[in-house]
């Protein structure tokens, strides 16, 4: 349904005076939805996971180039078709209580969500009720503003708006930090159930496991590329590729909460070859030398070249 | 000792309570995790045992004492946003030195690079931010830290470096940790055991035991 290929975005900056600097945030950048599918997203704060929702919902500010294919329903996505396609075809669930109106009731925010995809009134008004009762927000909810929310009713009334469009792909962009456990489970489910409807999922965020508990396949992001793109069940059996995707896994507190040193490069001066191999264990100086490219093994995607079948 | 003795809170006078009868106490060096639902009053509480609020009715203590009203509070405060934590006007070296300049091997430990200093916070991702709004904390004069979710929008690698130098700090100079999160295996990563005593309106409370800290720190 979905299918990202080479993506590359680089802003122009004004540095100093007229002079002007580009900045690349997003390399190489591969991802593909399958009709029913829940794609996670992972990666490091600052590795390009919510510039690939703005890319898709095309919101990106002007200064913003793209290169590479992006493909939706097997059409070019471009500017004026994402424009057209926001909000109805593609949905997005945000990231903060900032998205929301302050000014309005969430009650009438969500109708009015409803209202824009064609409900009449009362549909979408009995749509927003219903969907506020699955989430298990109180009776007063509808009536309050986002101020007046706890965190976490706040996120729940933020997946409702993405619940009552008829949406064939949800972005959920870090729908469930800051959650109880019981509810993150429940709103994963949602998207799960979502995707049982037909429609395609991109799941992002950085809690890889509450990710693995309802992803098809997991996409490792790194400094703006794709790294790793994995089955879900892979982390559990150790049948990771990437010494990224290793390490991650392993500063997990149920794991062995070790960090990996270093920063992640910043896009000012990325590292000609792999953008890991200052941090890696396994670097060599072919490493330096030119960014790897995707190779299929033991039936995942992954950009190393030390990775072994 | 950090004592919250018999807290009530609310916004308002007409408005529910927020906060109904807590009583808390940590000791200095100690971790303690306090996981509850959303909308029972965690984050609330954090705020009344920094000083940030005054309790409706009862009160906090410190050795005894009540906090200071004026100057550096020893109990110290990270939330989640540390965009909304930090003077968005300052540059990165300014918000650093606006209490107690954190010592070099701290920003070192927790990654913060020398080339942030002239930035302004926008200039740096979720994670780079945190790491500066925790810096600004580890000093000789904070003697308890609150952590509200604190690393709750942050990956399991930057999570797992930020924790260390947390647990470092506070194992070396004493400080006690009041740890705010709903990620159940982070809070028994941290504190040092298991003591659930929930019920109904209760705040959940993970309390310690000795061993398991010694081998986090070990």
């Amino acid at each position: 349904m979905l299918t990202i290929a080479n993506l590359s975005i680089t802003f122009t900056q004004y540095d100093q005076g007229l002079r002007r600097k580009r900045l690349t945030v997003i390399t190489d950048l591969d991802l593909t939805v399958q009709v029913g599918e829940v794609v996670a997203v992972v990666g490091a704060s600052g590795s390009g996971k919510s510039l690939l929702a703005h890319a898709l919902l095309g919101i990106l500010p002007e200064n913003a180039q793209l290169t590479g294919k992006m493909e939706f329903q097997g059409k070019p996505l471009t500017p004026a078709r994402c424009e057209a396609l926001r909000g109805k075809a593609i949905a997005l669930i945000p990231q903060s209580v900032g998205y929301l109106d302050p000014l309005m009731t969430v009650g009438r925010q969500v109708q009015r969500v409803g209202q824009l995809n064609g409900l009449s009134p009362v549909a979408a008004r009995t749509l927003q009720d219903r969907t506020f009762t699955r989430y298990d927000l109180p009776t007063y909810t509808p009536q309050r503003y986002p101020f007046q929310l706890s965190g976490g009713m706040a996120r729940r009334v933020l997946v409702s708006t993405a619940v009552v469009t008829p949406a064939q792909l949800v972005i959920a962009d870090e729908p469930t930090p800051g959650l109880h456990p019981d509810v993150v489970t429940e709103t994963l489910n949602h998207l799960r159930e979502l995707a049982h409807e037909g429609r395609g999922v991109i799941l992002i965020t950085h809690d890889i496991e509450s990710a693995l508990q309802v992803a098809d396949r997991v996409v490792v992001f790194y400094a703006g590329t794709t790294v790793e793109i994995a089955a879900a069940q892979d982390f559990a059996t150790g049948n990771l590729r990437h010494p990224y995707t290793q390490a991650l896994w392993r500063s997990l507190p149920q794991n062995d909460f070790v960090p990996v040193s270093g920063n992640q490069p910043s896009p000012e001066n990325l590292p000609s070859g792999c953008l890991f191999s200052d941090r890696c264990p396994w670097v060599t100086s072919e490493c330096e030398q030119a960014r790897p490219e995707p190779k299929l093994v033991r039936q995942g995607w992954v950009r190393c070249i030390h990775a072994e079948g | 000792m950090l004592k919250g003795e018999g807290l009530w809170f609310r916004y308002g006078s007409q408005l529910p309570w927020v906060v109904r009868d807590r009583t808390i106490s940590i000791a200095p060096g100690e971790v303690v995790g306090l996981v509850a639902p959303s909308g029972y009053g965690k984050t609330t509480l954090g705020k009344l045992l920094a000083g940030y609020l005054i309790p409706t009715r009862g009160r906090v203590m410190l050795n005894e004492n009540p906090l200071p009203s004026q100057g550096y509070c020893p109990v110290q405060l990270v939330f989640q946003n540390p965009e909304l934590a930090v003077n968005p006007r300052w540059r990165i070296d300014q918000i650093l030195r606006e209490g107690h300049p954190p010592q070099l091997h701290h920003l070192d430990a927790l990654g913060i690079h020398p080339g942030w200093m002239t930035r302004y916070p926008h200039e740096l991702s979720g994670g780079e931010l945190q790491r500066v709004a925790i810096a600004r904390v580890l000093n000789r004069s904070t003697r308890y830290l609150i952590a509200d979710e604190m690393t709750a929008m942050l990956d399991a690698n930057t999570q797992a470096l930020i924790w260390q130098v947390i647990l470092d700090f506070a194992h070396e100079y004493h400080v006690g940790v009041i740890a705010i999160s709903h990620n159940k295996p982070l809070l028994k990563r941290i504190c040092r055991g298991l003591q659930g005593t929930s019920a109904g309106n209760q705040i959940l409370e993970l309390s310690d035991q000795t061993q398991r800290q010694e081998s986090v720190l070990g």
